[in-house]
């Protein structure tokens, strides 16, 4: 049982951590191929500003997430041998594809973008750089894959008994196309890229709050708002696409997601709200008949609640479950509307004269890792007790060969070592952006400068 | 299991798979911990610098053959991974962690200029790797031991310093000695001035301490662990190999004292490759050997995925080796020749 608790919450938080970064570098490859791709086109040099320093910052994010990645992959075998054997046959074959296929095209062209800006041609850069990008999309692709097949499985047969039994593949493409991951895949994706585009629209925004980088930050502030206005409407399309298939193949996640109890009956929809657990009931603001609609488009149908499924079978931290899924919706809601006012006032020509807007912008970045981080927390924690959803118990699951101080041991180090990290980090980029895209006294990007002072103190 | 290909079985094509990324692995990174672990010899910044770069550029390329060599062993043997991997399990954590210091000791040492800043980085990315090397080297050694693998696959030792054991630090110290003269080969490659004239002495260095560590261990190997020796024993055909390994060996030093380095650099990775093929002939077809009784021994087929499952991703890195290969070459290219720092450098 402790051995149980500390495996997990070892996966949480490493796999929290992780995903920190992944989203920030996907979102930063898409406005690193526009800026890019814009200046190929332009031969504006302030795009090549503009570029040349999301870059520097995207290498921040991008070596973090590659060696808190690793730690993820091994820590299936290490922590969870007993799934790790299970799952093994079926998604196996979806991780070596993600190794192949995206990592290695990632890290292949990373060199050339990052250290070939004077060696290669600049068509060659740009090439290097959309491999880069979808590299990134890619290695989303499979590893979300994976994760969805545990949440709805499809295309195996169980083979073997007790410790012994697997599942064992039977038709690749179902495995892939699995009910779930096409929804999910996409909400991800734009999840990360709302990460990114917010990252750029915080940092420029603050720049024009403190007047400076103007022209440059006007121009990257307008990129960046029309990719986010343009995801933020689309993540709420793909979050109830997700809604709805997590009704059909999880009832007891949607269940969760709601606090919805009651075996069959309608069930209301929260704005927000709080669950008891004890007494099985939720206080708060709501939509009567709300969920009901949603899914059946009908206010008085009937939904499956959680008294439909024995005590063993469902969701255990049901509150929290709910808390995170309102948490992100309320989230993306206010990405809507701070993304369409924003745009309105773009449209009358006076978004640069809204102070105010522009800093409520400046710390706007934290909204979308937030979502993207208790969205993975309701998805995940909604799935419990399973691992495999009705099909492997995550109480089965984890190493058997593994004692609880061992696990203990680890959990410590990863915690220093990640907070070392996340503090190095946050102070890297807090320097980059503080130091800004160009050199201010000087009329124009002369990176040239750098390499003089290393010159004379290295 | 009787599905074959051009006469060879599944399982043992993905062997053959694996064993390749882990031997590309070695040969990558191993020159990458080995000019890592030579890091603190050098003592100007302007060194430290170059040698840096020397790697900049290819380190992370490198690491992903990990990654995917990790990815196809989960995939095409699961039961090893497990049980291999939740055997190990404090090395393996440990290797993780110094993996993240080193990655993080590249990236940071040139993001500020204060001396000591520098100074810790450096210590970071030199001790970090060779604690790298030297893990790796002590997983090998506990693989060729074997493991205590009882029933269900699972692994009976606890304690918590059990991987330590002498004959795996053995293994580790050859490793690291082994990762130092490639890596003492490749900044000789990538290098010019001072910092070449310097690197000369160290490779003597590199290759004198390798010969006796490698010495000393395949000594013992052989003496006390005998059942590494029994396939070469009953098929003397397979002499070659230790043969060709020798010879591989041997001509590391007679090219470097004629300064000849690439050819040099090619037969320490020639040497790696045929070390780990010894390895895996002996092993094979057993993967872990269980020192509890033979029956639990874990191989090629209790081990595999299903045949279906090998098919697949056997096509996925018929269409994946000669993409990765083509561009591989391309960076390589883009950066060869003797290290420039520019304004995109660490
Ligand atoms: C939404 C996408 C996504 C998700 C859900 C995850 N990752 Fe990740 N991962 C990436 C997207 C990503 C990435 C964008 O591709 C990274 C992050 C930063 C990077 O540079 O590559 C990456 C890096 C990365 C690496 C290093 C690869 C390299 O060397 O380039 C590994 C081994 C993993 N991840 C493994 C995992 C595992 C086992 C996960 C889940 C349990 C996981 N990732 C969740
Ligand atoms: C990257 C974003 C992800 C996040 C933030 C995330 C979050 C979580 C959380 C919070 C838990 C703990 C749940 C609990 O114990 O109540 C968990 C468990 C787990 N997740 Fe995820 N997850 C992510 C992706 C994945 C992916 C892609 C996979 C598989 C390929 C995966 C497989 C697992 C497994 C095996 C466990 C442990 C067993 C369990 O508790 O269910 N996760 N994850
Ligand atoms: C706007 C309204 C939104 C709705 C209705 C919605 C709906 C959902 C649902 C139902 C799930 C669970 C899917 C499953 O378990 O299979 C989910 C998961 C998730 N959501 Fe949202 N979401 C919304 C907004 C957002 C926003 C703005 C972000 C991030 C910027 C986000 C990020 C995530 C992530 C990362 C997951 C976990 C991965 C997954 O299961 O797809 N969501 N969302």
């Amino acid at each position: 049982m402790e051995t149980e608790i500390l495996a997990r919450i070892q996966f949480a938080f490493t796999i929290a951590f992780h995903y920190i970064y992944p989203p920030l570098s996907i979102g930063l490859g898409l406005l690193m191929v526009i800026f890019e791709g814009l200046y190929i086109q332009t031969k504006n040099q302030l795009y090549h500003t503009l570029c040349r320093f999301w870059t520097k910052i995207f290498a921040l994010t991008f070596g973090i997430g590659v060696v808190t990645g690793i730690v993820m992959e091994f820590e299936f075998g290490t922590n969870w041998a007993v799934y790790s054997r299970y799952v093994g046959d079926v998604f196996g074959s979806a991780l070596a594809a993600e190794g192949i296929f995206a990592f290695a095209l990632e890290s292949g062209f990373l060199g050339i973008l990052l250290f070939g800006w004077n060696r290669v041609k600049p068509w060659v850069h740009f090439v290097s750089t959309v491999g880069v990008f979808l590299g990134s999309m890619f290695s989303a692709v499979w590893i979300v894959v994976a994760n969805s097949w545990q949440q709805t499985p499809a295309g195996f047969h169980i083979v073997g008994e007790g410790m012994q039994a697997r599942a064992e593949i039977t038709d690749f493409w179902a495995m892939v196309f699995n009910p779930s991951s096409v929804d999910r895949l996409t909400h991800v994706w734009i999840g990360a890229f709302l990460s990114g585009a917010f990252l750029v629209l915080s940092v420029h925004a603050y720049y024009l709050v403190k007047g400076r980088y103007i022209e440059i930050s006007q121009k990257a502030f307008k990129i960046a708002l029309l990719v986010a206005t343009v995801f933020s409407l689309s993540q709420l399309l793909t979050g109830h696409h997700s809604a709805d298939g997590v009704a059909k193949n999880q009832p007891a996640k949607l269940a969760a997601l709601e606090g919805h109890y009651p075996a069959n009956e309608k069930a209301d929809m929260y704005l927000f709200g709080w669950v008891d657990q004890k007494n099985e009931t939720v206080s708060g603001l709501k939509i009567p008949g709300g969920l009901s609609f949603l899914i059946h488009q009908d206010f008085d149908k009937p939904v499956v609640g959680l008294n439909a499924f024995k005590k063993e079978d469902r969701p255990g931290q049901v509150n929290a479950v709910f808390q995170f899924y309102h948490l992100m919706v309320s989230i993306g809601m206010l990405l809507i509307g701070m993304t369409l006012l924003a745009s309105f006032y773009w449209w009358r020509g006076k978004l640069f004269d809204q102070r105010w807007l522009l800093m409520l912008f400046v710390p706007s970045v934290i909204l979308p890792q937030i979502a993207n981080q208790v969205g993975w927390f309701a998805a995940e924690m909604g799935r419990q007790p399973w691992v495999v959803y009705g099909l492997l118990r995550t109480s089965q699951a984890f190493s058997q060969a593994v004692s609880a101080n061992q696990i203990l041991f680890s959990l410590i180090l990863f915690f220093l070592v990640y907070a070392l990290l996340l503090f190095l980090f946050l102070y890297l980029l807090n320097k980059k952006i503080k130091h800004g895209p160009y050199d201010e006294s000087e009329e124009e990007d002369r990176p040239m400068t750098k390499d003089i002072s290393d010159a004379i103190t290295g | 299991m009787t599905d074959k290909f051009i006469g060879i079985d599944f399982p043992t094509w993905w062997f053959l798979v694996v064993g390749g990324l882990f031997s590309g692995y070695a040969i990558l990174d191993g020159f990458d911990f080995g000019a890592g672990a030579w890091h603190l010899f050098f003592k100007k910044e302007q060194s430290r610098r170059l040698a840096l770069n020397a790697v900049g550029p290819v380190w992370d390329g490198n690491e992903v053959w990990l990654v995917i060599g990790g990815g196809a062993l989960f995939a095409g043997f699961p039961v090893l991974y497990a049980t291999l991997f939740s055997a190990m399990y404090i090395p393996f954590i440990l290797f993780l962690v110094f993996l993240i210091f080193r990655a993080v000791a590249i990236e940071f040492r040139g993001k500020e200029e204060m001396l000591w800043w520098r100074k810790m980085w450096d210590i970071c990315y030199s001790v970090s790797s060779i604690m790298l090397a030297f893990l790796l080297g002590v997983v090998l050694g506990n693989v060729l031991q074997g493991l205590a693998i009882g029933d269900d696959y699972l692994y009976q030792g606890a304690g918590f310093f059990e991987f330590l054991n002498p004959y795996a630090i053995m293994v580790g110290v050859t490793t690291l000695s082994l990762f130092m003269m490639h890596g003492a080969i490749y900044l000789l490659i990538k290098t010019e001035g001072k910092l070449f004239d310097k690197l000369e002495g160290l490779l003597k260095k590199a290759m004198i301490f390798f010969m006796i560590s490698f010495t000393i261990t395949s000594l013992y190997t052989l003496l006390y662990i005998p059942h590494l020796s029994d396939d070469f024993k009953a098929e003397p055909l397979l002499f070659i190999f230790p043969l060709l390994t020798f010879l591989s060996i041997a001509n590391v030093p007679r090219l470097a004292s004629k300064k000849r380095y690439k050819w040099a650099f090619f037969f320490s990775a020639l040497s790696i490759g045929f070390m780990l093929a010894l390895v895996a002939i002996e092993l094979y077809p057993t993967l872990l050997l269980s020192t509890v009784s033979e029956q639990y021994n874990i191989d090629i087929y209790n081990a595999a995925a299903s045949t279906k499952s090998l098919k697949i991703m056997m096509i996925i890195v018929a269409i994946g080796a000669p993409l990765v290969a083509s561009y591989t070459y391309f960076v390589y290219k883009t950066f060869s020749g003797k290290v420039v720092i520019d304004d995109a450098s660490y």
